[in-house]
């Protein structure tokens, strides 16, 4: 096959309003690793949530970026994030996936270390030479940690700016992600850990998709919604509630509806009123009106997302072109009733999940796309242009997607600095 | 001594039990067939009023549906929709369906109530589906009862995978 060079993956024709993405950018081995270098480990990425490590002295493991970390509180209960490898020959220093401990063991030659990283114990250190600096060989902190509110992110890039910058306009929704209970979020118990045989950027692009849900999701809306004694009429109705796609800049995008009914607002509407209530008290009518009363799908660049109707915090790394491994968690207020806390995983579950009555569509949608994608010499192109003409693209349209790609785009071809992201419509009905 | 003192001193009963373990066998491979088979009509009446079906998540399989996120927790009324779904013409991820073949054995009863027995079994769920085989290992561990025909039926189905992750399962989209 032709070699398509990076710079011709996307075609981006903001006067004429085409947006096509070519398909190997689904499906190449050397993308993946370009994106490796140049998005996955330039970025800010997600890797816990603070309540995960809640005492001082706990711990957990998972992967984060592609590498093994330990996420640890540590005995003052500041936390922190080490690389999971032995400093002396690589092992990995903590193999289980959560615990709590005063001291973390590499069993191959027994050195330990606590949990703030400092090396503790090296059996029969005599052996060394003065050259040997103990102070240096405690686990490595990955480049850079910050916690943003108790959401803890990453990055292995050690110059990379601040990430409340990084955030950027995407920050002020993501705090509406925290917000929504009155109080505290934490993670509850109990991860959904699947895979997808599909492209990470398939998963990018469902995430944030309200072209698909009517047409994928329709056992959700026309059956289950009916089922459990519901009018689906706000959802799939001739005046549906439709919402709007946004472009939130450095790659970060969005889509924003009014809120409608879910089992969530028909089961617990006292409690969520009350809610709402103390929202008021607490931010004003305003801000309060703006984190109750919309539902959003947020897409922090590159591979994090936050869905406000379920609450949930999903993110997902590609192992190989056509495969990725995906972690979604729900984020609940802390101090819920347990009658709450209920109705809210039994809103989660009924959408959300490898077993729920929806994400398994997405699941098979996907991996559909990327069996599609051994067409791809015949059939190049992918078309991401809907909405692009208008100055408010809906969210049945796809700027937020657009946003993605002119990131990733800029990305992939080393250009570091700032990306517009944007349609500019404005530009283009200004000159007509 | 009365029966019923008998009982209060021996709460192991070794007689007049909701069931022996020859008809938990049969009825957990006679259920098996019928989901092997999609008859799913037919399956979910083995599911009482009350019943649950549940799969907790894999990190916490021993955790309790109320307090902990599970994979799938569905009552009744979710089950019947999940039947009705899974019969329907749009649910995507079971379209085609997937050819399953459940192997369950090691069946154990571990506790007898008056009205109800727990059980246990082992099973081996085995699907394909676009060219691809997964299988799902793990334990049941369900509460039976007796229906108004004197039938076994299901107050609690939990399937307790042993699998680490969904990897590359990716979905759990039949009764497991």
């Amino acid at each position: 096959m032709e070699k398509v060079e990076p710079r011709d993956f996307i075609v981006d024709d903001r006067e004429n309003g085409t947006f096509r993405v070519n398909r190997r950018a689904f499906a190449d081995p050397e993308i993946l690793e370009t994106e490796r270098r140049e998005i996955f480990d330039r970025t800010w990425l997600y890797a816990a949530h603070v309540s995960e490590i809640n005492t001082p002295g706990s711990f957990l493991t998972r992967k984060v970026g592609g590498r093994p970390v330990i996420v640890t509180s540590d005995a003052l209960g500041k936390p922190h994030v080490f690389l999971n490898s032995c400093p002396h020959r690589g092992n990995l220093v903590c193999l289980e996936k959560s615990g709590s401990a005063r001291a973390l063991t590499c069993f191959y030659h027994a050195w330990s270390f606590d949990l703030s990283g400092k090396l503790l114990g090296v059996p029969d250190a005599e052996a060394y030479t003065p050259a040997f600096k103990r102070e240096e060989m405690g686990l490595r902190p990955v480049p850079r940690m910050e916690n943003y509110r108790g959401m803890i992110f990453v990055s292995y890039d050690p110059d990379i700016v601040n990430l409340e910058s990084y955030l950027g306009d995407a920050r002020e929704y993501l705090d509406y992600m925290i917000d929504f209970g009155g109080e505290e979020v934490e993670i509850v118990q109990g991860a959904q850990a699947y895979s997808m045989k599909a492209n990470w950027k398939l998963l990018v692009e469902n995430s944030m998709d309200g072209y698909h849900a009517l047409s994928t999701h329709q056992r959700y809306f026309r059956q289950y919604l009916p089922d459990i004694g519901m009018d689906p009429a706000a959802w799939v109705g001739a005046n549906r509630t439709m919402g709007r796609g946004v472009n939130l800049g450095g790659g970060h995008a969005m889509v924003e509806s009014p809120q409608r009914p879910t089992p969530l607002t028909g089961s617990a509407k006292a409690e969520l009123d009350a809610i709402r209530a103390r929202l008021v008290e607490k931010h004003g009518p305003d801000r309060a009106h703006r984190i109750a009363d919309y539902t959003r799908n947020l897409f922090i660049f590159p591979n994090l997302i936050l869905i406000s109707l379920w609450h949930t915090v999903r993110t997902f790394y590609p192992l190989r072109p056509d495969y990725m491994e995906i972690d979604a968690w729900a984020l609940f207020p802390k101090n819920d009733s347990q009658q709450l806390r209920q109705k809210r995983m039994d809103n989660f579950l009924s959408f959300l999940g490898p077993g729920g009555f929806a994400t398994p569509d997405d699941v098979s949608g996907l991996e559909g796309c990327q069996r599609g994608f051994a067409t791809m010499r015949e059939l190049p192109w992918s078309d991401i242009s809907r909405g692009m003409g208008r100055e408010e693209p809906s969210s049945q349209d796809e700027l937020q997607m657009r946003a993605f790609w002119r990131r990733w785009n800029a990305l992939i071809q080393g250009k570091r600095g700032p990306t517009d992201c944007a349609d500019r419509p404005e530009r283009r009905l200004a000159a007509e | 001594m009365a029966t019923q003192d008998l009982a209060r001193v021996a709460p192991a009963r070794s007689f007049d039990p909701v069931a022996t373990r020859g008809e938990v066998e049969e009825f957990l491979v006679n259920e098996a067939a019928l989901l092997d088979e999609w008859k799913l009509e037919e399956w979910l009446a083995l599911v009482a009023e009350d019943g649950r079906y549940l799969v907790p998540s894999l990190d916490s399989p021993e955790s309790d549906h109320r307090a902990a996120l599970f994979l799938i927790s569905d009552d009744r009324r979710n089950l019947g929709s999940r039947v009705k779904q899974l019969l329907g013409r749009a649910t995507w991820a079971e379209f085609p369906r997937s050819r399953t073949r459940r192997l369950v054995t090691n069946a154990r009863i571990l506790e007898q109530a008056d009205d109800w027995v727990k059980v246990t079994a082992n099973f081996a769920v085995w699907r394909f589906q676009h060219d691809a085989t997964d299988c799902y290992v793990g334990r049941y561990i369900h509460l039976l009862v007796r229906g108004p025909g004197g039938e076994l039926m299901f107050r609690e189905r939990r399937a307790v995978l042993d699998l680490e992750t969904l990897r590359p399962h990716g979905k759990l989209s039949f009764i497991l």
